[in-house]
């Protein structure tokens, strides 16, 4: 594969590394309660700071050490990763949906429903995010439904803002005046003119938007507004292992790890899947 | 015959937003300063003029992507000239527009097939994709091209897929702006050829915009000169290039490079 300059794109494995981590996630995600050696809640004083299996000390069955309360980081992350998805997944959908149908009409249309959409978009901008999203979860209350919604809540204008400007470039193209011309509506123009070429752009936003939703969900469990802090949560394991970072780093390495990887998959698998699937492109 | 199209004092201004004062509306830019002629049904009809003297504005306004701010626009002897976009819809499948840039005019993510049978799609006709096809094959074309991807085509393949879709839905008018100006000399003659073909044997009307006379000389009946956004010349072709009445069309004829250059000069 090759682009206009000749340049070979290295589609191949830009999509392959992040799509099989990403696959193996959600696997473990589906199977933590069979494949997690331990239980993610039990706690063993006696077992607690254990190190990872190849260093001195270590505890068979227990891979990545454990953490202060002496429960064990590999069951812990395994199980983490249901809640990331689920953030990633469903605040990353609805969070796309919503940003990318607004700036649509906005970038299409012009007129009065750009001016509200835009304005909108600029006072919702004004509002500094952490605080938002903190305040937000102290109206809602914890819940992985709170931490949903203000991702959505959030985040819909990082789509809205790029969704209505390429919009607006392809606007300008002739081929919206061709579709004017055989007498398409304007909303179908939108939809089958318009749409096929913004979607590239769209799924590599929401391909990032899904690795940002993992670390909004983190620094959430982080500050403490999560999930309640007995279900294992990567930001949550993250938050724990700081208090105990000089005696034992896995216990925040190995999920710092894990969120890294995920969040750099979700980037990557966009790019990825653009450089694949996109005929102008290809 | 009867005339197809007729256009009495059009005229056409946009707003310059450049020059937009502080407060109030802005100062409107005169395109089209009060345009009339008649298009005769069966005629190829060339319009010429430099660039910024209106051409493609009023081929915009003829076929209703602008809406003309002065004047009357009759089609068929409807008056079109401030119908709303829902109203000009029955309308639309009988005046069509083949683009100057097919790059732009066609959506890079459809394929040649479904560009060709959108327009037939829209205006409800029944056998589009049949219909596509048989359009596909009058420019041209073959069959297997309706799989293919417009970016996957040469230029001048690409300007007859411009052309197939607009012959697809067989309007009674069909407007050609500056379409071989983006075109290599061979394309050219070869896409002029098609066209010249196509308007004989459908006996299309054709508006054929340009800035190119020896181009309009080979295909066109009659000819309006445009400058400045009023009509300098109007008359049929062989009359235009025999005896230019205005000193602008006088100027544009000199400038046809001439095909036996003087030794000399050379």
């Amino acid at each position: 594969m090759a682009d206009a300059r000749g340049q070979k794109r290295r589609a191949g494995l830009r999509l392959w590394l992040p799509a099989l981590w990403l696959g193996a996630l959600v696997l473990a995600a589906l199977l933590a309660p069979w494949i997690a050696p331990k239980d993610p809640l039990a706690q063993d004083l006696f077992l607690g700071r254990l190190p990872p299996f190849w260093a001195v000390g270590a505890e068979p069955g227990y891979y990545l050490g454990t953490d202060s309360l002496g429960r064990d980081v590999l069951s812990r992350i395994l199980h983490g990763a249901r809640i990331a998805l689920v953030v990633a997944l469903v605040a990353g959908t609805l969070t796309c949906l919503i940003g990318a149908s607004l700036g649509l009409l906005a970038g299409f249309l012009r007129g009065w429903t750009d001016l509200v959409i835009s304005r909108l978009i600029d006072i919702w901008m004004a509002f500094p995010p952490v605080l938002f999203s903190i305040l937000l979860i102290a109206v809602l209350g914890p819940g992985l439904d709170s931490i949903i919604i203000a991702i959505v809540v959030i985040d819909w204008t990082r789509f809205a803002r790029v969704v209505r400007a390429e919009a607006m470039a392809q606007g300008a193209m002739d081929y919206v005046a061709s579709a004017q011309v055989a007498g398409r509506g304007r909303i179908s123009t939108m939809l089958v003119e318009i749409l096929p070429n913004v979607l590239p752009t769209i799924v590599v936003l929401l391909t990032l938007e899904m690795g940002i939703a993992v670390i909004v969900e983190a620094i959430l469990s982080f500050v403490n507004l999560s999930i309640s802090t007995d279900d294992p949560t990567w930001g949550g394991m993250i938050a724990e292992g700081r208090t105990s970072i000089h005696q034992a780093w896995w216990v925040i390495v190995f999920p710092l790890i894990t969120l890294f990887l995920t969040v750099l998959s979700f980037s990557q698998l966009g790019e990825g899947l653009k450089d694949r699937f996109d005929p102008v492109l290809r | 015959m009867p005339d197809l199209y007729q256009i009495s004092d059009l005229q056409l201004s946009l707003p310059d937003r450049t020059r937009k004062p502080l407060l109030g509306p802005s100062p409107r830019i005169e395109i089209l300063k009060g345009l009339s002629f008649n298009v005769a049904k069966g005629e190829v009809l060339g319009v010429v003029g430099g660039s910024g003297s209106g051409k493609s504005t009023l081929g915009r306004a003829m076929v209703r992507l602008a809406e003309p701010t002065g004047g009357s626009i009759h089609f068929d002897g409807q008056d079109i000239s401030h119908l709303s976009e829902a109203a000009l819809r029955p309308l639309r499948g009988r005046f069509q527009m083949i683009f100057q840039d097919p790059m732009s005019s066609l959506n890079p993510r459809h394929r040649v097939g479904q560009l060709i049978a959108a327009p037939l799609q829209v205006q409800g006709v029944e056998g589009a994709q049949t219909r596509a096809m048989e359009a596909l094959d009058q420019v041209g074309l073959p069959a297997d091209f309706a799989r293919r991807y417009p970016q996957e085509l040469s230029g001048g393949q690409r300007q007859r897929v411009g052309i197939a879709r607009a012959i697809a839905l067989r309007p009674d008018f069909i407007l050609a702006d500056e379409i071989v100006s983006g075109l290599d000399m061979s394309s050219q003659a070869q896409v002029l050829n098609l066209l010249a073909g196509l308007v004989r044997d459908l006996g299309l009307t054709l508006a054929f915009i340009s800035h190119d006379l020896s181009v309009v000389r080979r295909l066109c009946n009659r000819v309006i000169v445009l400058h400045q956004g009023v009509i300098v010349e109007n008359a049929p072709t062989d009359q235009v290039f025999a005896a230019p009445q205005a000193a602008y069309t006088r100027a544009l004829l000199d400038a046809i490079p001439l095909p036996d250059p003087d030794q000399v000069w050379v």
